[in-house]
């Protein structure tokens, strides 16, 4: 890609580096870069140290007058108080169980839709607009007119097979969530699998077929290990954003039944119950746990861009 | 045994399978045909049990979104969130566009750095900074204006546009630059009038991510905005408690609502995969 077809453009470093014009011309190709750069960090840096800042002290955004240094103690309250340690527990159950069931799901409609059949585009479509309801719509949908015990339509399709039925909210509360977060996330799986598979060196897989390979074969030998990067891929950037995930929890359930995941009980304990201190410290663990699968997360998305680059 | 014969096995299974998948296709896809199908029901007839499927079709849950009997217009939410969409997502264009130039065409030394730091920025949870942009906002008198939200959702879309540029910009011939240059065109003008135009389609593609994900925008805009500046997601939160029969004023409420992104996301089915990969995906 770029790396080996732009080389020759790049300001050639070392001989004259030290002469003013040289100087001039390498603070010219950087100024268009200064802009986006500058903004970046003061809009999305500078926050996160006053987070970090805010955690240390004792803080009632309705007692100002009482803010204090208080070193660890925040930290310490976060991690022992009952109800915050399961918000953790429920942040990494929720986005577990949601990266993987999508996952499956997901690699499963990209073999399907890999295959040729009529109105394959269609169904395409069809597959990828749950990603496309908005989510907070996307959440009352399952809410109101799906998990609703009384008319919602799946106790309604159970009433003409004579089955029970349950209030599924109620029964099931971080079920009831995930199910309509695969629900959302399966299609994002789904597309990113499929151009893995599109990906695929076909005359390999013509000649292991023709050499007696069975599909399986074929699967378990040459389409998975290529899929690996992308399955990889899926569950990390899907573990991002459903780590942070706040719309679901806040409209199905209300952060209440025991599914409040961290991101919902921070906006709850700084706009609900005013403990900022105590709101930064519980945010800054988060960022920890962020930290954590974005290490990884970077690893994978430069070696597939590493690799896209050394193809081109 | 023969290629031909493969095929053939291979075709008989195809069907067998096309169904299969046209079968998960319209599964996955009822919830949404139900609610585009109830809101177009009368109040009564969307809460039955067992479904009205064939009950007769009217407009009532529409008229009563728009607030035309009683109740608060979801107008200025609904403009709101355009402001905040088209108005950040051209911010980020405009910061985007020099910045991956200068980490393709013009690279900057250690521009791969760089670009990994902005898509790191984007891994650093939304709420790890929320409570200082409040604070912020609340001393600067910001609350409750949708030109912070603004500003928030540039930020936001900041690292993916770049991602995205960076890669359709590489794609852009380097002759063709330098032939510019040659002809003594200054930076603005090569960008403007020479890399804009061949990188269009992928600025295009970028725009529609970012409109996509300022619409979608949910935690920022609950916190920070009250009556003048919400926006049509956190109007949507006033549904989360039951009304009464309302469930045909629900589905309008939210199909109206994911309209432009139903509409946006459909019209760039292939870019989506790219935006929302950051790019690593093409």
């Amino acid at each position: 890609m770029t790396a080996t077809t732009t080389a020759p453009l790049a300001t050639s470093p070392t001989r004259t580096a030290r002469q003013p014009s040289d100087r001039l011309r390498a603070w010219a190709t950087r100024a268009p870069l200064l802009p986006a750069l500058i903004f970046m960090i003061v809009v999305t840096q500078l926050p996160f140290v006053a987070t970090l800042v805010i955690s240390f002290f004792d803080w009632n955004a309705l007692y100002p007058k009482a803010r204090h240094f208080t070193g660890f103690d925040n930290y310490q309250q976060v991690l022992s108080d009952a109800d915050l340690r399961h918000s953790v527990w429920t942040t990494v159950l929720l986005t577990v169980a949601v990266v993987l069931a999508s996952l499956v799901l997901g690699l499963l409609l990209a073999l399907l839709l890999d295959r040729k059949f009529r109105g394959r585009g269609f169904v395409r479509t069809l597959l990828i607009a749950p990603f496309l309801v908005v989510p907070v719509a996307a959440a009352l949908l399952w809410k109101h007119v799906l998990y609703n015990p009384e008319y919602g339509l799946l106790n309604g399709l159970l009433h003409y097979v004579g089955g029970p039925q349950p209030d599924w909210i109620s029964n099931n509360p971080l079920l009831a969530v995930e199910a309509s977060l695969v629900w959302q996330w399966t299609p994002f799986m789904m597309l990113i699998l499929l151009a893995g598979l599109q990906s695929r060196d076909q005359q390999q897989i013509e000649a292991a077929k023709v050499d007696g390979a069975n599909d399986w074969q074929v699967f378990r030998y040459l389409t998975l290990p290529h899929l690996r990067r992308y399955l990889e891929l899926g569950g990390l950037l899907g573990s991002i954003y459903i780590v942070q995930n706040f719309d679901a929890v806040f409209t199905i359930t209300s952060g209440g039944l025991g599914t409040a995941n961290l991101p919902y009980t921070v906006y709850q304990s700084f706009y609900q119950a005013h403990e900022n201190g105590l709101a930064s410290a519980a945010g800054v663990l988060v960022v920890i746990g962020s930290i954590i699968i974005a290490t990884f997360a970077l690893r994978v998305v430069s070696s597939l861009f590493r690799e896209e680059a050394s193809h081109a | 045994m023969s290629s031909i014969a493969v095929r053939v096995r291979d075709r008989r299974k195809g069907a067998g399978l096309g169904l299969v998948a046209w079968v998960l296709g319209i599964v996955f896809f009822l919830p949404i045909a139900w609610m585009a199908l109830t809101s177009f029901h009368s109040e009564t007839d969307a809460a039955t049990n067992p479904p009205s499927f064939g009950a007769a079709l009217t407009l009532d849950g529409y008229r009563d979104f728009f607030g035309t009997g009683g109740g608060a217009s979801p107008w200025p939410a609904l403009i709101n969130s355009l402001v905040a969409s088209v108005a950040s997502t051209v911010f980020v264009l405009l910061l985007a566009f020099p910045a991956a130039y200068a980490l393709s065409i013009r690279p900057v030394k250690k521009w791969t750095d760089v670009l990994f730091f902005f898509l790191s920025t984007k891994m650093l949870p939304v709420v790890a900074g929320l409570l200082p942009i409040y604070l912020f906002a609340k001393n600067a008198g910001m609350l409750d204006n949708i030109w912070l939200l603004v500003i928030l959702y540039t930020s936001m879309n900041l690292p993916i546009a770049v991602w995205m540029m960076q890669s359709f910009l590489a794609e852009v011939p380097v002759a063709v630059i330098e032939a510019a240059q040659i002809d003594g065109a200054r930076l603005p003008t090569i960008l403007a009038r020479v890399v804009a135009p061949i990188a269009l389609p992928g600025i295009a593609a970028t725009s529609l991510i970012c409109f996509i994900f300022s619409w979608n925008e949910l935690l920022f805009a609950r916190v920070l905005t009250g009556v003048v500046a919400e926006t049509a997601p956190v109007f949507l939160t006033g549904f989360i408690t039951s009304q009464g029969l309302f469930l045909a004023k629900v589905c309008a409420a939210s199909l109206v609502v994911s309209l432009p992104v139903l509409a946006a996301g459909f019209a760039a089915q292939d870019k989506l995969v790219q935006g929302l990969s950051l790019g690593a995906v093409k």
